[in-house]
């Protein structure tokens, strides 16, 4: 076998560029891998075998005229709360059972345009509102690190399915962590972008203020390759940004210098309960960069401790008006009623898991009448001091280099009783969805139980160039990003 | 915002939400979400009068579109996802009693 779904992008691109594999080959030898391991892994919700092979027939055609792109023929796994034209979007809720998309995401349809294969859905929390993945309704996924802990979520599928090479790469959605946090637990890349940077067309959206599409990856160089893809003005979303988008990937070449690059270490960010290990391999990781050059220099990020506080009013608050539109008259499950009322309350009772119904009812909660000031609004000053601090620390530095969570992946079902014990685990990614910039995480060291350990690079808003060279500087003088897990 | 926390009353707030509730999820949501507000009363320590608060992390305003006729989404993709529909309407229970 020649095992074309371990590689990365960029050498598939050279491969497919010197047609020594075609884009049907990389799609059967994923489509292999899913078949030998997703049953253990758990990491697809869909698979869309015959339109994958047609699509990378396609692709062929197209590469066989003369068309170029990094992406042509390179499939990808969807987080499933993209709306996919034709397909199921169920965000791994019981109450979108039935629904087909009628619409192509924005980022879907730049994947589609750049020839990408749309490879099938992956599973996630239940709307995005988890950091285990074990709030779905509708999978169960393991990381491939270790088969009793969880992948780290929302996005677990997403990570899962690339660090299980049952992927090439793939899309999630970071509302506070969701893509960083389950790229940390499974040993990829995942990139959360600038707010305003990608277009949430077709996004089911969670909470509006905080939402990005990124990428997950195995390498810093494809995550490069797969955001560049996919920013961008979208008039169908009006928070995104008109500004030109970078060829990210041009930048990252040969030379692993950081001289005269100053990376910021926030005192605060190395939390009480942190695991001595993570502190040490990402205390390592800081002292190779500075080997490589870098100017290493204290920051300070003050408002840090109240991220949890202030992101679980402000994204609970968004989510119960979002998550308005799951009331059983459009699409989706319904339970009849009597009346509206007694439809919408059995619908929405029946279709929801307990999670999402605990974080609308507290939405609900701080958005109502006499009590708006005191969490919603305080939420929103608090969250302008976070932005602040991130405003000063970058005066000082390029980007800051942090841990991006406190512990390593778990064991299932450590923190399902206890969901305050489990957002606790965001405050370290938390922060820069407040405060809308960029960050980036990739592995940085293995625990001594063998579970992966990520480095999180933080840049200013719209300095996703930064802190790609930073990741690719330090991923191209060390090794962890080659270790493969044993499923 | 210490006055403010004298506890949520689970079952009202849900049923502003739409969302019918077992006697057992009310007890238990109970619960957890004092937990969450007990925790978000730190926020408290704080003095942020003067603070501007942030809705947006970009400064985006009044996006505007010219008022063009632009292509929709298929008809009958859309109502294909309908639970219940009839000449390309959504059905809906009865609302007004008569």
């Amino acid at each position: 076998m020649s095992e074309l779904n371990t590689k990365t992008i960029s050498e598939l691109a050279e491969k497919l560029a010197a047609s020594e594999c075609t884009s049907v080959d990389i799609v059967n030898d994923v489509l292999t891998a899913i078949d030998a391991r997703d049953a253990k892994i758990g990491a697809y919700l869909t698979i869309d075998r015959e339109s994958a092979l047609e699509q990378a027939k396609a692709a062929d055609a197209a590469r066989a005229e003369g068309r170029k792109h990094p992406l042509l023929g390179i499939p990808v796994a969807i987080k499933d709360l993209l709306n996919v034209k034709g397909q199921p979007c169920t965000c791994s809720s019981k109450i979108l059972e039935g629904y087909t998309a009628p619409y192509d995401a924005t980022v879907i349809a730049k994947l589609r345009e750049a020839g990408a294969v749309l490879l099938g859905r992956v599973n996630m929390d239940e709307f995005a509102m988890g950091s285990s993945t074990e709030n779905a309704a509708l999978g169960k996924t393991s990381n491939p690190w270790n088969l009793d802990h969880v992948p780290g979520g929302s996005s677990g599928g997403s990570a899962a399915c690339v660090a299980a090479d049952e992927a090439i790469c793939s899309l999630g959605s970071d509302t506070g962590g969701s893509i960083r946090q389950p790229a940390a637990f499974c040993g990829c890349v995942g990139l959360k972008p600038t707010y305003g940077r990608v277009s949430r067309y077709g996004l089911t959206a969670f909470a509006s203020s905080l939402d990005q599409i990124g990428p997950i990856t195995k390498t810093v160089k494809d995550s490069a390759i797969l955001l560049e893809t996919l920013c961008g003005l979208d008039a169908k979303d009006s928070s995104s940004i008109d500004m030109e988008v970078p060829r990210f990937s041009a930048a990252l070449g040969a030379d692993t210098s950081l001289a005269g690059m100053k990376l910021g270490l926030p005192k605060e960010y190395f939390v009480d309960g942190m695991d001595p290990e993570i502190e040490k391999s990402v205390r390592d990781a800081v002292e190779h960069c500075k080997s490589l050059g870098a100017e290493i220099v204290d920051v300070s990020l003050p408002n840090a401790k109240y991220a949890i506080a202030v992101y679980y009013i402000i994204a609970t608050a968004e989510a119960s008006a979002n998550l308005a539109r799951f009331d059983g008259i459009r699409y989706g499950m319904r339970l009849d009623g009597k009346d509206p009322a007694e439809l919408y309350g059995k619908t929405r009772a029946a279709g929801f898991g307990s999670e999402v119904k605990r974080r609308i009812i507290l939405g609900t909660y701080v958005l109502s009448s006499g009590y708006y000031d005191a969490y919603y609004l305080k939420a929103q000053k608090v969250r302008t001091l976070i932005r602040n601090d991130f405003t000063e620390a970058f005066k000082q530095c390029d980007a800051i280099l942090a841990p991006v969570t406190p512990t390593a992946a778990y064991r299932k079902g450590e923190k399902t009783a206890d969901p305050l014990k489990m957002y606790l685990d965001d405050i370290l990614t938390t922060p820069i969805n407040l405060a809308g910039n960029c960050a980036l995480s990739l592995p940085c060291g293995f625990t001594s139980k063998g579970m992966p350990i990520g480095l999180q690079i933080i840049g200013d808003a719209f300095k996703e160039e930064t802190i790609l060279n930073v990741g690719h500087a330090y991923e191209q003088t060390t090794e962890w990003h080659t270790m493969k897990p044993e499923i | 915002m210490a006055e403010t926390n004298q506890g949520m009353d689970v079952g009202y707030v849900a049923k502003l939400a739409c969302i019918d509730l077992t006697d057992e999820e009310k007890t238990l949501f109970q619960g957890q979400l004092d937990q969450v507000l007990q925790y978000v009363e730190q926020l408290n320590e704080l003095d942020v009068g003067d603070v501007e608060p942030t809705a947006h992390a970009i400064p985006v305003y009044n996006v505007l579109r010219k008022d063009e006729l632009g292509e929709s989404l298929d008809h009958n993709a859309v109502m294909a996802n309908a639970p219940s529909s009839a000449n390309g309407h959504v059905r809906v229970p009865k609302i007004i009693d008569q």
